[in-house]
């Protein structure tokens, strides 16, 4: 558990947060300039703030009213930077042991080989980082901070340098981590698809402030925080579980209110994955529609709506025990006499879900 | 005709002794060069520029002046040298410490640059990233920043080197031209070329100074690019 409360002033911008971060992933999700590294430079010890305190499991990093300064190397906090910051003199297995020195542990060859099997680096260890590639480094620069044993990971958009392609590289190993390490992680994103996929729990930013924190399915598909996200990547997240494969290609998957379809071959049955559905790619209906394309139609509860400047609305519907947001005009939400309470049907194509939004719970 | 021949004894003489000096002279001002590059390249401190224009004055005054200022304050009766041989008896004036010790301080400001410049080209991102994996300040230098300047350090050192070869004026203020004792190679061509009949010998010598100096380059060069090579990580 970390917890977090800070006032610092930089030049033309100040921040002032106070947050919780429990287990799990907790994603700390704004545009640049919200304040997000500022915040984990502070937890890292790499900025000293105006004002505040740091606390992991109840022990002071900072506290400047008791006057409590941790420095960085003695914070046990591992750091997983954006540009990845490997050692160019060092080799791999030197950069992912160089923690090791430090910290005290006996060497742990089961650990070491753990940690690399768990990012599939092992074929890397010889080489320099001038000799990898971005997703490559990524991943080392993922283990180095592994390895030396934290009480915290800090993640600042650790792939925010990477393309598409290597994102969901990564993407998968990140899950794993977050599914079998017994570590904390803040990871800062401007990524919504990536919060969707990995946060436990997330924090929003916007000009140094933390406008909504919770539970992540609560946030990512609250109406009120759809500004922050941004209208056109906003979308609510749902938690299915694979039934079958079809032969057509399309994977089934049975979530609280229904029966899902998606392209492709997924994951084997059983196995509980999370799916991210953008409020844009919603449509809405009153009575089940016939003689329609799209496969996946859920029967759903208009629960809010939120009404914006421009001609949107954005519906937030209870469809079994999943919330699903919908983006739609202010013109439908009228003629279908939409509002809290309405029995309506939500409706998306198959195809609109992509690959990068479909991940496994944490 | 060997070598050995083709010296006489006092260009020998001259020239092991400028190769001893200069070698002291580069080794031991080295500890003191890094921090003091480091102290200028990383330090935030009130007499940062203080501390940069001591480093360079024997760059810019006369070496005469150096020379003059290291008899006055490194002489038997100036105060750091009558305190060090009167506790220690290391005495500089007139013996080859203290050509060592003139060649040192005049080559300084240029090792302290190479080095400056190196470290500066660290990124530091490097050493904030060895703090959060535990090393303390002490240990991110000895295994991030060292490491990465070693092809300044080298390079520093060989300017120094060189520099500590070819000097003269402070040396000769210092601890005169006493042959076997404080005649350098320079020293010893100026000698030479004073009484007649000399000038063979110190065209003996001036081809030496040539062959070392060149020889310290191409070494320097092939130093530097081997380090690159292997920290640039291929």
């Amino acid at each position: 558990m970390l917890h977090v409360s800070l006032r610092h002033a930089l030049s033309g911008f100040s921040l002032d947060v106070d947050f919780t971060a429990p287990a799990g992933v907790t994603a700390l999700f704004g545009r640049s300039g919200s304040g997000k590294t500022t915040v984990v430079n502070a937890v890292a010890g790499l900025l000293k703030p105006h004002e505040g305190r740091v606390a992991i499991n109840g022990g002071d990093l900072v506290d400047t009213a008791r006057r409590i300064w941790v420095p960085p190397h003695k914070r046990r906090v591992g750091y997983v930077f954006q540009e990845g910051r490997l050692f160019p003199h060092l080799t791999v297995r030197q950069n992912l042991t160089y923690g090791r020195w430090f910290s005290g542990a006996a060497r742990d060859a089961a650990e070491f080989d753990r940690v690399v099997s768990l990012l599939g680096i092992g074929g890397l260890l010889g080489r320099h980082p001038g000799a990898l590639s971005g997703g490559e480094k990524q991943r080392v620069a993922i283990g180095r901070a592994l390895l030396s044993r934290p009480r915290l990971l800090l993640m600042d958009e650790p792939l925010a340098a990477l393309d598409e392609a290597r994102k969901s590289e990564i993407l998968p190993y990140l899950e794993r981590i977050r599914d079998e390490e017994d570590v904390p992680i803040l990871y800062v994103s401007h990524s919504i698809a990536e919060v969707a996929r990995l946060a436990t729990t997330v924090v929003v930013l916007e000009g140094g402030q933390v406008v909504r924190a919770g539970p992540a399915a609560e946030i990512l598909s609250d109406p009120e925080a759809v500004p922050a996200f941004g209208v056109r990547q906003a979308g609510s997240v749902l938690t299915g579980r694979v039934v079958r494969h079809h032969p057509d290609d399309l994977t089934e998957v049975a979530v609280s209110a229904g029966s899902l379809f998606l392209p492709g071959w997924l994951a084997e049955p059983d196995t509980v994955i999370r799916i991210r559905i953008e409020a844009q790619d919603v449509m809405l209906a009153r009575s089940r529609p016939q003689d329609i394309s799209a496969l996946n139609i859920l029967p759903a509860t208009v629960s809010a709506l939120r009404r914006g400047q421009g001609p949107g609305v954005v519906v937030q519907l209870q469809a079994g025990e999943d919330r699903i947001l919908a983006r739609i005009t202010r013109r439908s939400a009228d003629a279908l006499g939409l509002e809290p309470g309405t029995l309506c049907f939500a409706i998306t194509k198959t195809v609109s879900v992509a690959p990068v939004d479909i991940g496994t719970p944490g | 005709m060997a070598p050995m021949d083709w010296l006489g004894p006092a260009e020998w003489n001259a020239l092991a002794l400028s190769l001893r000096v200069s070698f002291w002279a580069t080794l031991v001002s080295l500890p003191p060069g890094i921090l003091v590059a480091h102290a200028l390249a990383r330090g935030n401190f009130p007499g940062r520029q203080l501390l940069n224009g001591i480093v360079h004055l024997p760059l810019i005054l006369p070496p005469v002046v150096t020379g003059y200022l290291l008899l006055l304050t490194f002489g038997t009766r100036g105060p750091i040298g009558g305190f060090l041989s009167e506790t220690f008896g290391i005495v500089f004036a007139f013996r080859w410490t203290g050509a060592a010790l003139a060649a040192g301080v005049m080559a300084f400001p240029l090792m302290v640059r190479a080095i400056r410049l190196s470290i500066e080209a660290v990124d530091p991102k490097l050493e904030q990233a060895g703090a959060t994996l535990g090393a303390s300040r002490l240990w991110v230098f000895l295994t991030v920043t060292l490491p990465l300047i070693l092809p300044g350090i080298i390079a520093g050192s060989i300017l120094a080197f060189a520099k500590a070869m070819g000097e003269f004026g402070a040396t000769i203020t210092f601890v005169s031209n006493i042959p076997g004792q404080t005649q350098t190679v320079p020293s010893a061509i100026y000698a030479f070329l004073q009484v007649p009949g000399g000038e063979s010998s110190a065209l003996r010598l001036v081809v030496i100074s040539v062959a070392v100096a060149m020889t310290a380059l191409l070494v320097s060069e092939l130093v530097a690019t081997r380090v690159a090579r292997r920290i640039g990580g291929r």
